[in-house]
């Protein structure tokens, strides 16, 4: 069999107008800056009532322009996708075999997209995120990868980890396999890495990793900062100077020192990690106990419900995590995984401490707070359902951008072969894995650099979309 | 002033002691030691001979006294052989001496003794000072793109708030936050330095920069290091520069008439610049991951490098002087960026 292209048959005719509406676009934002430059100081005009308009007819046509071959682009962008979706399998690129595998993608996004526009006005802020451009190109950035780490099974073409197919070492996008057998993918469409696996396989397989480590070491992150922050930002005095110290602590430490020495096989076969975990892990316990005591606590009976249910779930999900003692043996994580997810909220609960810290600061003085307080409200009940309901815009930012925060650690990690497998399929990991011959086979390392830089911007855009958002209310 | 100074000097001396102490404990751990024994004495040697070796180079002490023998306030450890004259110890490594009265009581970090590198063979001063001076160099190279082009961007992006250079100039900031180091280093070497795209116009290694830094090898480090840390700034000084356009003082000047170019170089561009400034100081210790990670990408030896061959070969004092070296750079950034956010805006007093 012969390589694969990158376009199929598409590309004698998708090729020439990508180059045309790219030529376009380059020569009209040139365009537009030039005559926006020379009409500088004509546009001003001044209306009949005496009021500023600014308008000018060269940089009206110079916009559209732009627009006009911005959308082409676009559509051509999509035209390759989609086409390759539908033409016969021999016809074939790279770009429509990978199309072709990542449908179940597809699919579930047009389906959230198409769901969640047609009742935007119902969904509150995440429906407002649907009337910002910028928020919806990060949503749907994100709800790309998520969806490739749900569907990771029926995507990916070999094992990410098994699959060593001798022949396949360093070779280019689409070679064919020298012996495919029976019922095996032909090819390996983004190339084959430095032990011969298959790169767009475990870049699929990556996402699955990181999209389960990331967002979850995040929440805890917050468990954490929410337990000791709103406390300390209420009610202030020793225990907030002490816990304040301990933070800047740990923000002082250089993060990639405190990765070198934390995260190695030494400090796992110690048990620090298992230690760390049954301190970290208890946080988010605890917060669910005292926010249903400090709210059911005039009515026992729902109270003791939700505490005994927090408490049977909780622990047993805490002896499971924390310390592999899961009593039915169903939940458990191997020391290499559960040191570098405890480091990775070490080093963002800090963090979260402090914006959690200052936004309670802020919130004490509102007068809904001194109205709790006057009706004689406990302590907790004040922090958990008076300041943190109102302290969940910022937060929710935050929380979006941490998730891209802790990508690049668990991404930094990965890079200097700490902690997870090396055959760990995660981006990191396997950015390391190819980096030594990066100048002479560039996409073993190339594809799960792009791979993070796209979650990770996802997540910035998502960000900003919904500040931006929250913001207009 | 001066108390506020001093009480953030009491501070930060708290800090780096903690800081140091957990280093230490983190480094002295069992098994870190016998990883360092054994990479020493030879990877063969029993569990007996790692004993020995750990009780002869003064590893089996308690740890609060080492760390106080580091520290220089308590006597070095020494063993003498059996005629009397010092046979090992932790004032004498490196060197030789003939008698005990030669060797100095103390040699911890108070004397100016930073001790003895186990992996490189050298006094850690001498390691640390090289080092220092080449990341310097690179880090030098890197603000000085970095800072002016955020602000720049940042600037033009915030000055007329919501137009297309301001979206243009936002999304590119957002994108270079979020392509970290190891990201843009490789999608760089594979643009400028790889046979893939065949520009060829850097080098992908900054090794021949020990010699002497050109634009062909210097090039790509400094601006993996400058996009990461660039579209923070930016983004800071947009939201600054927006802000103090909507200031009152700001219509005004537009009422008297003054030309808009006038407005953003005169009257706003000053006030603007308060807020990035803080974030510019703090950027420093943040880019000690950075500099790890592009030392590492573009095989540079300087201060990154050190700390990554310290933490691989469990080297305890060159690890100890790269945290205090790291918490240094940390506090005083803090300390300026405080003074320095007091002096800029007279609407804050220290007290």
């Amino acid at each position: 069999m012969e390589s694969l292209t990158w376009t199929g048959a598409l590309g004698p005719w998708l090729n020439p107008a990508i180059q045309i509406a790219a030529l376009a676009l380059v020569i009209s934002a040139i365009a537009n800056i030039l005559v926006s430059v020379f009409t500088a100081d004509d546009r001003v005009h001044y209306g009949p009532d005496g009021a500023v308009l600014q308008s000018s007819n060269a940089t009206r046509y110079t916009r559209t322009a732009m627009m006009l071959s911005l959308a082409a682009l676009i559509l051509i962008a999509l035209g390759y996708l989609v086409g390759g979706i539908l033409l016969p399998a021999e016809q074939k690129g790279i770009i429509g075999r990978i199309s072709t595998r990542f449908l179940p993608v597809w699919i579930a996004l047009v389906l959230v997209f198409a769901i969640s526009i047609a009742f935007k006005r119902r969904l509150g802020l995440y429906g407002h995120l649907f009337d910002n451009v910028i928020g919806m190109i990060g949503f749907g950035l994100v709800a790309f990868w998520v969806f490739s780490a749900i569907f990771a099974d029926m995507i990916i073409t070999f094992d990410p980890v098994q699959d060593v197919i001798s022949g396949m070492k360093n070779k280019a996008p689409g070679t064919p396999l020298p012996s495919p057998g029976e019922g095996q993918y032909g090819y390996y469409l983004l190339g084959g890495d430095a032990i011969a696996r298959d790169v767009f396989s475990r870049m699929v397989a990556g996402a699955r990793v990181v999209l389960t480590i990331a967002p979850a070491a995040t929440l805890f992150a917050f468990m954490v900062g929410i337990v000791l922050g709103v406390p300390a930002g209420y009610i202030g005095g020793r225990f907030d100077t002490v816990l304040s110290f301990v933070a800047n602590l740990v923000l002082a430490f250089p993060v990639i020192l405190l990765f070198f020495l934390l995260v190695t096989p030494e400090i796992v076969q110690m048990g620090v990690p298992t230690y760390m975990a049954g301190i970290l892990f208890l946080f988010p316990i605890a917060f669910l106990v005292i926010l249903w005591n400090s709210r059911f606590h005039t009515q026992p009976m729902t109270r003791n419900l939700l505490v005994a249910g927090t408490l049977l779930i909780g622990g047993w999900l805490y002896l499971g995590l924390a310390w592999d003692m899961d009593p039915f043996g169903l939940i458990s994580i191997p020391g290499g995984v559960l040191i570098v997810f405890v480091s990775v909220v070490f080093v963002n609960s800090p963090t979260v401490f402090r914006i959690v810290r200052g936004l309670t600061l802020d919130i004490r003085t509102r007068d809904y707070v001194a109205a709790a307080q006057t009706r004689g409200e406990g302590r907790w009940y004040i922090m958990l359902w008076e300041i943190l309901p109102n302290a969940r815009g910022p937060l929710l930012v935050d929380f979006c951008l941490r998730i891209g925060y802790t990508t690049i650690l668990l991404g930094t990690l990965g890079f200097f072969g700490l902690g997870l497998p090396p055959e760990s399929p995660d981006w990191g990991t396997s950015i390391n894995a190819g980096r030594g011959l990066l100048q002479f086979f560039p996409f073993p390392p190339l594809v799960p650099a792009v791979a993070i830089m796209s979650l990770v911007l996802g997540l910035n855009l998502l960000a900003d979309g919904l500040r931006e958002e929250s913001l207009k209310d | 002033m001066f108390l506020f100074i001093l009480r953030r000097a009491g501070v930060m001396a708290l800090t780096a002691l903690c800081m140091t102490f957990i280093v230490f404990l983190l480094t002295n751990l069992q098994p870190n030691l016998e990883k360092l024994a054994k990479t020493q004495a030879g990877s063969r040697i029993t569990d007996a001979e790692v004993q020995s070796w750990l009780e002869r180079n003064g590893y089996a002490e308690p740890i609060l006294s080492r760390y106080g023998q580091w520290l220089g306030v308590l006597p070095g450890a020494l063993t003498l052989a059996e005629d009397g004259t010092p046979e090992s110890g932790r004032c004498i490594r490196g060197t030789t001496v003939d008698s005990v009265d030669e060797v100095p009581r103390f040699c911890g970090v108070l004397q100016g003794d930073w001790g003895y590198s186990t992996k490189f063979k050298v006094p850690v001063s001498e390691i640390i000072g090289e080092r220092l001076a080449r990341t310097g160099l690179l880090m030098f190279w890197a603000f000085a793109t970095m800072v002016p082009l955020a602000l720049i961007i940042g600037v033009l992006a915030g000055m007329r708030e919501g137009s297309a250079t301001d979206r243009t100039l936002s999304t590119f900031s957002i994108a270079s936050t979020s392509t970290p180091e190891y990201v843009s280093g490789v999608i760089f070497v594979v643009v400028f330095a790889s046979s893939m795209v065949g520009l060829r116009w850097f080098t992908g290694s900054a090794k021949s920069a020990v010699d002497g830094i050109t634009f062909e090898n210097f090039t790509l480090p400094v601006a993996t290091i400058a996009l990461y840390g660039m579209g923070y700034i930016a983004r800071m000084t947009r939201a600054s520069m927006a802000e103090v356009m909507t200031a009152q003082y700001i219509r005004t000047a537009r009422l008297k008439g003054v030309s808009f170019r006038n407005i953003v170089l005169r009257h706003a561009l000053r006030n603007a610049l308060i807020a990035p400034f803080t974030v510019i100081m703090l950027q420093f210790p943040w880019l000690l991951t950075g500099v790890v990670i592009v030392e590492a990408l573009f095989v540079y030896p300087g201060f990154g490098n050190a700390l990554v061959e310290g933490a691989q070969n469990n080297d305890i004092d060159l690890l100890l002087a790269v945290s205090v070296v790291a918490v240094v750079v940390v506090l005083i950034t803090q300390l300026i960026s405080d003074i320095g956010y007091a002096f800029l805006n007279p609407r804050i007093r220290v007290t």
